[in-house]
């Protein structure tokens, strides 16, 4: 067995996995801080009700954030030690500013803003909860940078055959980083908006079809309560109903966002990895056409299977340039301009070990990259169009009773999830078989690239990569299904699953935030 | 020439020992938490470290990240070669922040008794792992001149690894129970006094072994130094918590950690990672490290941050500072959910059990 190839299925497979729980981390946080300062502003308990509620979601999802991103720090020394070794200079210091600068301060502020409800000043206990997710926005911003040197080099230098760093500010204003920060942030506020929307949803139907709610002639919603469910109050509608609100503006913005920071992206993509780009396409040949449809076997890297089907003239190239006639070099034209600048085989070095000299294969999985990329546009733009469906469906109040939509709604909050994974898997497997992509463009510097299959652990065999990648994916597939059962729990579960005061009416809610006389430390586990 | 490499050779090993200082009692509090008596002991026992545990793990996260930053070589080779040990690391800390997080979760005792297990043995294994990693790395291994591992995947095994490990699960164990003494009261209190009192020779002797071997080996008068007062501290400590003064105890068995862990890595320095192959293989602070760019760099963030993140941590233990026993311990909390499948059934029971449920 190859261990190059086990060793990028288990980093491919622990890093979607962890981008499952960042994006929602990322784009649910901030809701939740919204949430609690219109509370702490107004006491308006809509928003203390919205808070707890999505804030105990928010944990469930952390956890395993937290968890999965351990296994990314180590997995580069472990399973890429060549790598490790060649970009060292370069590479470890956003990811060591990511800890110093942003992973303390989110971890040791969530711990303060967990445990101390009640201990804390509002104000003080607010704060905290704005430094653990200002904390995890500026983790994602040097990660990006990390992910960006590897799609772009810039900043260094080569000394005796390794990228030496010379310029860290060009590192931290890569232009592939700066547009692909706000993409990846955007993106991770329509995962935020989608899971608002749908959770909403879901209760305001089932308090339509409880009999709680009823509409009236005109279609506009009577709100009613149910005494003997704890939670199912008045109130409880407006939670909901803002909540979807809030959800639904959050992702429709997310995906205008998404889409001016993508053109930017492509723009980008186009100067610094052309044979992305085309592949993205499966553009054989050079042209000017968007390819909506294509059919064939993409696969045949020599491109005479495939059959564009359905084509719109000039988009493609108004996606590389802002214009309509520019013509984009296809991969059949590309592969020997890409043969004569990095060779054809790769060379007669025992760090590639069987694969020296082995032909090199420019062209990366065309199924992968052009199904990620429209994958990644069609999913994001279903989301935010169900979003506008939403409001409109919800503009007198409440949701229409059907089960079947509710159903849609909660099976939309994957849609998100489905596009951002599918923009990674493009942008990761579309830069193969460089793991360091070289720099093209004007300035880049000449010499700094390296093939994926020179990065492994020469040390590491393929018996350990096997038994890592079968443990980590055999623990990550339990722990997915725990924690979805959790949100499913408390998701249904409602106000009062987070509340529990809300039913045994021991406390009065409106006291939840002042300091507390009993000098003793909150309960949270 | 060497000073940058050598000012980032002690942030290393000030960030590794404040890893131990650190998740040093929390880890030890997982495993305590396998002894407990009681329900109510071990969610007493999880809430003192609840607010503090997530941002001590960071210390190992960074201590990672920064020896990729200022010495890439040495954190390949290491990496690379405890491959499976740091696998084993891996999932005890994915068991354990997950259980530590889902554990008061779910309602069923079958559930608690299984994420009590997760943080129980995810703390052992991870303080064995660790251990086992750093002893290896002050000790040695087989590694050729590229760095590589010789000898497959269990080269790194041997008394070196196990003692290096059973001396990180022995002080866990002892601070943990500092920790818990200071924390809790009633019947943990007076239990985690009488481990410390009876089981500190034996559970610090393994970490005794590895600093007077690393002496031996390689060290010199500065590291040796290091040495007086580690001893001093252990002494202090077990007679602190023989007299009941849980402060002081766990302040000594700081001191302890600080002083021991400043000696290993003392007595190691110029050399990171010693290959048992060839001296002349040797993986040191001069020919492991990045650039002096990278590692200016590096300096300027890390004076900038570390202040704040001390203060920080600093605060939060201030902040929780205060002691915990069962007669705080609040009702587990009561799920009750807004949604029930079959409506007219469930809502009797949820009332019922709203009334029915007290503390457990
Ligand atoms: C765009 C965002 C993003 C991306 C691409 C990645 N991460 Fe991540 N990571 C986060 C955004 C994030 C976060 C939102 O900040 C998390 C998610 C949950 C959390 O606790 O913080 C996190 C957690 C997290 C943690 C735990 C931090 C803690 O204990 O608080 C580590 C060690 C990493 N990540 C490391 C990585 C590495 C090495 C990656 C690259 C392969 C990576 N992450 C990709
Ligand atoms: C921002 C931080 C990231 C860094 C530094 C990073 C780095 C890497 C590295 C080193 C590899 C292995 C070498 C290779 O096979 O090319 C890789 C592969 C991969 N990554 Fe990323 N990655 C990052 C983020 C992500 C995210 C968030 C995802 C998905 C959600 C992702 C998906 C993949 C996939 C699918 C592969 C396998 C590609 C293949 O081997 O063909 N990456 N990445
Ligand atoms: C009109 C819509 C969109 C366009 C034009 C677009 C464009 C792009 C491009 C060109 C890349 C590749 C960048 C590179 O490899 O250099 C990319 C990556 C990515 N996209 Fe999109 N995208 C769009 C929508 C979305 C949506 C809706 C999401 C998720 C909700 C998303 C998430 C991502 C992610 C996570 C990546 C990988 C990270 C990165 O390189 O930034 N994209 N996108």
């Amino acid at each position: 067995m190859d261990p190059v190839e086990i060793a990028r299925w288990q980093f491919g497979i622990t890093t979607v996995y962890h981008f499952w729980m960042v994006p929602l981390t990322l784009g649910l946080g901030p809701l939740v801080a919204y949430f609690q300062t219109r509370w702490v502003r107004s006491g308006d308990e809509t928003y203390l009700r919205l808070t707890k509620f999505f804030g105990k979601l928010f944990l469930i999802n952390f956890i395993l954030g937290v968890a999965t991103g351990l296994v990314q720090e180590f997995q580069f020394g472990m399973a890429w030690s060549e790598y490790s070794r060649f970009v060292g200079d370069v590479f470890g210091a956003p990811l060591a500013m990511e800890g110093l600068l942003a992973f303390f301060f989110e971890s040791i502020f969530l711990g303060v803003w967990i445990f101390g409800w009640k201990r804390l000043h509002p104000k003080v206990h607010l704060a905290s909860l704005y430094l653990a997710v200002v904390g995890s926005i500026v983790s994602a911003f040097f990660i990006i940078v990390a992910n960006s040197w590897m799609q772009h080099p810039v900043g260094v230098e080569l000394v005796d055959g390794r990228p030496v760093l010379t310029d860290i500010w060009a590192v931290l204003t890569n232009n592939t980083a700066l547009v692909a920060y706000p993409h990846v942030l955007a993106g991770s506020f329509g995962v935020g908006g989608a899971f608002l929307l749908g959770i909403a949803w879901y209760h305001l139907s089932r308090r339509r079809r409880d009999g709680i709610d009823t509409v009236d002639e005109s279609g506009r919603v009577v709100v009613g309560e149910n005494a003997d469910i704890p939670g199912r109050d008045k109130l409880d509608h407006r939670v909901w109903i803002t909540a979807l609100r809030t959800g639904a503006v959050v992702a429709i913005v997310a995906f205008g966002a998404v889409a001016i920071t993508g053109d930017l992206q492509g723009k980008l993509m186009y100067e610094q990895q052309p044979m992305k780009m085309a592949a993205a396409e499966a553009a054989c040949h050079t042209g000017t056409s968007f390819s909506v449809l294509s059919i064939g076997d993409l696969g045949s890297n020599d491109c005479s299977q495939v059959q564009p089907l359905i084509e719109i003239p000039g988009v493609l190239s108004f996606l590389a340039h802002g214009d309509f006639t520019t013509p984009l070099p296809g991969v059949t034209e590309l592969v020997p301009r890409y043969q004569e600048q990095y060779g054809t085989n790769l060379p007669d070095n025992p760090i590639y070990g069987d694969r020296a000299g082995q032909a090199i294969d420019y062209v990366p999985l065309m199924e992968v990259t052009y199904w990620g990329f429209r994958i990644m546009i069609g999913f994001g733009a279903l989301a935010a169009f169900a979003a506008a469906v939403a409001l409109w469906l919800t503009r007198k109040g409440t949701v229409p009773a059907s089960k079947w939509i509710s159903r849609l709604a909660v099976l939309g909050i994957l849609a998100p999830f489905v596009a951002n994974t599918a923009g990674w898997v493009f942008t990761e497997m579309g830069r193969q078989p460089f793991v360091v992509a070289p720099n093209p463009t004007p300035g880049g510097i000449d010499g700094v690239f390296m093939f994926t299959a020179a990065a492994v652990s020469p040390s590491a065999t393929w018996g350990e990569l096997l038994f890592s990648l079968v443990c980590l994916t055999l623990v990550y597939g339990a722990l997915m299904v725990v924690e979805v059962k959790l949100l499913f729990r408390y998701g249904r579960g409602g106000v009062v699953s987070a509340m529990p005061e809300l039913a045994t009416h021991d406390e009065d809610p409106s006291d939840q935030g002042g300091p507390d006389k009993r000098d003793v430390l909150a309960f949270a586990y | 020439m060497d000073t940058l490499p050598t000012i980032w050779f002690v942030v290393i090993g000030v960030l590794w020992i404040g890893y131990l200082v650190l998740e040093g009692f929390d880890l030890g509090v997982g495993m305590h938490m396998l002894f407990a008596r009681s329900e109510e002991e071990r969610r007493t026992m999880l809430n003192t470290i609840g607010p503090l545990w997530d941002g001590n793990q960071v210390w190992l996260i960074t201590a990672g990240a920064a020896t990729f930053a200022a010495f890439p070589l040495w954190y390949a080779s290491l990496f690379s070669s405890l491959y499976l040990p740091l696998l084993a690391v891996l999932l005890g800390l994915i068991f354990r922040a997950v259980g530590i997080e889902y554990r008061g979760k779910g309602e069923t005792d079958a559930w608690r008794r299984r994420w009590t297990l997760a943080i129980g043995l995810g703390s052992l294994v991870t303080a064995f792992g660790i251990g086992a990693a750093l002893a290896v790395t002050t000790l040695g291994l087989p590694i050729d001149a590229n760095g590589d591992r010789q000898g497959g995947p269990f080269a790194w095994f041997g008394w070196p690894a196990l003692i290096g490990g059973l001396a990180v699960v022995g002080f866990a164990l002892v601070q943990g129970a500092a920790w818990l003494a200071l924390k809790t009261d009633g019947a943990v209190r007076r239990r985690m006094r009488t481990f410390i009192v009876r089981g500190t020779a034996l559970a610090l002797l393994p970490i005794v072994v590895w600093v007077l071997t690393v002496q031996v080996v390689t060290g010199g008068p500065w590291s040796w130094a290091l040495v007086v007062p580690a001893v001093i501290a252990a002494v202090t400590g077990w007679e602190s918590a023989r007299r009941g003064r849980e402060g002081y105890a766990f302040a000594a068995f700081t001191t302890f950690i600080v002083a021991g862990a400043g000696s290993i890595f003392a007595a190691a320095y110029p050399v990171v990672l010693p290959s048992t192959l060839d001296p002349a293989f040797d993986l040191t602070v001069a020919n492991a490290s990045s650039g002096q760019y990278t590692l200016g760099v590096m300096t300027v963030v890390t004076a900038i941050a570390l202040p704040f993140v001390l203060a920080a941590q600093a605060w939060t233990i201030w902040v929780f500072r205060a002691r915990l026993s069962h007669d705080h311990l609040p009702p587990v909390h009561t799920f009750i959910p807004a949604v029930l499948r079959a409506p007219e059934v469930d809502s009797e029971r949820a009332v019922e059990s709203r009334t029915t449920h007290g503390r457990r």
